[in-house]
């Protein structure tokens, strides 16, 4: 392949970005980007979050790989993102392939693509990607003169969907296996700077926590349900495990400050990874486990060195669930006082709703938003036990007269419709309790109090423990938001919605099999991306893919499935085993609750399967329990 | 403590408008550990003022801000502690003290100049007539009404100047710039018949009363 200089390209857009909005999406030269020299890179990637800048610029996940790859002697990185509409029309226009912001390169000369999938509403712009840069989008096409297109993100999980655009999968945390992954495209680049195509995805296919799809076949009943998964040489595992890195590295701190105005200008510190909480929607909930803590020194030196390297006003103290951090309380102490006098606003997202999630707010003086945000979930204590977030109403209401009696004037409620069992009285539970909230603190702050209430549906999500159970339709989403649009008429509550369609559309994507591939094929010819963006939505185009290919879309949304059903991402391992989601699904199904498993182990399978890994970081870094020491085998 | 800094703007940064400059300045200075003083009130602003707000894919040579810190610092500590945590693209030219006194920076500005690059232009687009022609046309006019945003005005007296230099295909524009009289040089272009993409626009100099 013939390739397009830097200057050639720079030159051609030298034309284009004037005519364009937010030309600063598309020039890169930010504080804190790494621009290594080209021609003495052995190793280039090009890590790519497929949405607008905008969105992509604030991703922690590829921030991290940057890091790694960059640190690198070998190899660098670059950046790419998804360009908008009017970019799009101006490069095609004007024969300007997709391009890197570090050095202008084309993204069809790096040796590999990593796209970062964190959610499925990115599938096509993924695919439009690689169309961008010149590219085959289907693995099948590409050879030796092309780049590995691999992919890694939450989304993998189910890599089904996917499977024909792409090389390759990782399953799990990044930090480790993208090494792995440099070190098998090194060993099969030739001098001519050609991949040895087969060879390389031979051993990624052998690298743990990797999956190379077209390395297992699938077999199906005549029902179109699978029959078996298996892979076509030996020496591969039949099942790929995450990978999960024992213990966290230090977090990034030098992050990229965009020029211009981006969704999250912000510091980001991820103080904790993983969950113990066992809420049964949630899929991070169970794909990052076991629960990692850094100490609070390393977060506060973390926040620190960040402030200083990129001048940000605001850091954000990232966990999926901040009130479970073990020292929490110390570590909001010492960071509102060594930044709370530095005009920086401090975001604590994820907390439990409790009073002492009240207390910790009002230290760290977080009244830039003057919303208090709370996620219930559920608002029946039926529903609750169903999901196990397990909270009474009392304690609900105690923890919303706390926020308004401290100021705050706006209580965000999240909540889920669409719960397995959810009837409309359950739904109707969601308007009563918003009108409670709503009371409280009318009586606390009379007229100025406010209630926005957040009502998203539910999707069935692989690896948890609901993945046995079917969505609602259109009809029963239509039939729930509808009564809590004519209920919820108070002009101090504002009620907000997904759209039904979006939602479809995210089911369809989270649970299908490989026969979705040409259903997003056709979906993308027929001009669809940007998915996550509602007013880019092409809902009837994704309809009529799946009538053209002769898919039904009910067969992955609207089905029960049967206990011994095979799923499209069977042979996908988070360690969790089935055995433990199931039992964990037939208890929600008695509206059984399982407390916080730090304060009890249920065996959900990540210690055996990491068992090493948790002897060599003992103590109570790891919330999963001790395990003993190995009795070492006597010398002879 | 008012300080004054002359910077360029090139590059990447060309791309970056007025507001995120501000942004950019802001961050800068902390990166830095150069401390702003804020404003009063319920949402505190660093004291930030820039002269004149430069168009979107202008790059310049000339720009100036002024920045209050909350504590005395030697100017060249400034100079130097800023260049460092700026992005490629903007270069300090100078930091000096300033009277704390003098009025806003903005409402000193009188004009701008342009510098037009005609360097990698494709003059067969302009067939009829040169670009020499098309200026001396322009400036024997006396009226040149032109439409933005809705409202016309006469974009004749706001040129004070317009000259193009065949040899190095330069152009060189002063233009008004005063609050409510400001000429804009794509407008000039525009009128000239020139595609302002096609060429490239630094300003040189801005003007102070």
């Amino acid at each position: 392949m013939t390739f397009l200089t830097p200057h050639q390209i720079d030159h051609r857009l030298n034309k284009v970005l004037l005519k364009v909005t937010k030309p600063g999406r598309y020039v890169g030269g930010e504080y804190n980007s790494v621009v290594k020299d080209w021609e003495n890179a052995q190793l280039r990637t090009a890590l790519v979050f497929p949405d607008i800048y905008d969105i992509g610029i604030s991703n922690v996940g590829l921030k991290i790989l940057y890091d790694i790859v960059n640190n690198r002697e070998d190899a660098l990185a670059e950046r790419c993102y998804s360009v908008w509409r009017d970019m799009e029309d101006q490069m095609r226009e004007h024969s300007i392939p997709q391009y890197s912001l570090e050095s202008h390169h084309p993204a069809a000369q790096f040796d590999l693509i990593g796209f970062s999938l964190p959610y499925e509403t990115l599938y096509t712009n993924a695919i439009n990607f690689l169309d961008l840069a010149g590219l085959p989008v289907f693995s099948s096409g590409r050879t030796n003169e092309h780049p590995i297109v691999i992919v890694g993100g939450h989304s993998a999980l189910n890599p089904e969907p996917m499977h024909a655009f792409i090389d390759a999968f990782v399953i799990g945390e990044g930090e480790e296996v993208i090494c792995d992954i440099l070190d098998v495209i090194k060993k099969h680049k030739n001098t001519d700077g050609h991949r040895d195509r087969n060879a390389i995805l031979h051993d990624l296919a052998r690298v743990q926590g990797v999956y190379v799809p077209s390395l297992f076949e699938i077999e199906y009943h005549s029902d179109n349900t699978i029959k078996s998964i298996r892979a076509t040489q030996p020496g591969i595992p039949e099942t790929i495990i995450k990978r999960m890195v024992a213990k966290l590295p230090p977090p990034p701190t030098k992050f990229i400050v965009p020029n211009i105005e981006a969704v999250h200008n912000r510091v980001s510190i991820e103080i904790m990874r993983g969950c113990t909480r066992g809420c049964r929607f949630c899929h991070a909930g169970i794909i990052n486990r076991p629960v990692r803590e850094r100490s609070v020194q390393e977060v506060v030196n973390a926040v620190s060195e960040a402030i200083d390297s990129t001048g940000f006003e605001e850091v954000a103290l990232l966990s999926l669930s901040s009130s479970d951090y073990s020292n929490i309380l110390e570590l909001v102490k010492a960071v509102s006082e060594k930044f709370g006098e530095k005009h920086l606003g401090i975001s604590l997202p994820s907390l439990r709703i409790d009073t002492v999630s009240v207390d910790l707010m009002d230290q760290l003086r977080d009244r830039r938003g003057t919303g208090f945000t709370l996620a219930p979930e559920a608002a029946s204590e039926r529903m609750r036990k169903t999901i196990n977030k397990y909270i009474t109403d009392d304690q609900l209401l105690e923890t919303v007269r706390e926020i308004y009696r401290r100021g705050w004037t706006t209580v965000k409620l999240y909540f889920m419709i669409g719960h397995p069992s959810e009837t409309l009285e359950d739904v109707q539970a969601i308007a009563d309790l918003c009108k409670r909230v709503l009371t409280e603190g009318r009586a606390i702050m009379g007229g100025r109090a406010r209630v926005n209430a957040g009502v998203s549906t539910f999707v069935p999500k692989p690896h948890t423990p609901f993945q046995w159970v079917s969505c609602d339709s259109m009809e029963q989403i239509k039939e729930k938001q509808d009564l809590l649009k004519r209920v919820l008429k108070d002009r101090n509550i504002k009620l907000s919605w997904t759209a039904p369609e979006d939602t479809m559309i995210e089911a369809w994507l989270s649970r299908g099999d490989r026969n979705l591939s040409k259903v997003i094929y056709t979906a993308w010819k027929n001009g669809v991306k940007f998915d996550a963006w509602q007013e880019e939505r092409k809902f009837s185009t994704w309809v009529a893919a799946f009538e053209t290919e002769g898919v039904d879309p009910a067969f992955y949304t609207h089905r029960l499935r049967p206990v011994d059903e095979i799923f499209p991402w069977e042979h996908i391992s988070t360690a969790v085993t089935k055995k433990f989601l199931f039992q964990d699904y037939s208890m929600s199904l008695k509206e059984q609750i399982r407390d916080d498993c730090r304060n009890q182990c249920y065996a959900c399978g990540i210690l055996p399967t990491f068992i090493e890994e948790r002897r060599a970081n003992p103590g109570t870094y790891w919330k999963c329990p001790h395990v003993k020491e190995r009795s070492l085998p006597v010398a002879l | 403590m008012r300080v004054r800094i002359q910077f360029e703007k090139k590059g990447a940064l060309k791309y970056i408008g007025h507001l995120d400059l501000h942004k950019m300045w802001e961050r800068s200075a902390r990166r830095g550990n150069v401390t702003l003083s804020y404003s009063q009130g319920f949402h505190p602003q660093p004291k930030i003022q820039l002269a004149s707000a430069l168009p979107l894919g202008f790059s310049s040579r000339a720009e100036v801000v002024d920045m209050w810190t909350a504590m005395d610092y030697e100017t060249d500590w400034i100079k130097s502690a800023l260049q460092l945590a700026l992005p490629t693209g903007i270069h300090v030219n100078s930091v000096d003290h300033i009277d704390d006194a003098l009025p806003p920076l903005q409402t000193e500005v009188i004009a701008a100049e342009f510098e037009v690059d005609f360097t990698e232009f494709d003059f067969t687009q302009l067939a009829d007539a040169g670009v020499e022609e098309r200026v001396a046309k322009m400036l024997s006019t006396e009226e040149i009404i032109r439409e933005r945003r809705g409202k016309t005005y006469n974009l004749r007296p706001l040129i004070e100047l317009a000259n193009y230099e065949a040899t190095t295909k330069i152009m060189t524009l002063r233009l008004t710039a005063k609050e409510g009289a400001t000429g804009r040089p794509e407008e000039v272009l525009a009128e000239l018949g020139i595609p302002f993409e096609e060429v490239l626009i630094e300003r040189s100099a801005i003007f102070f009363r």
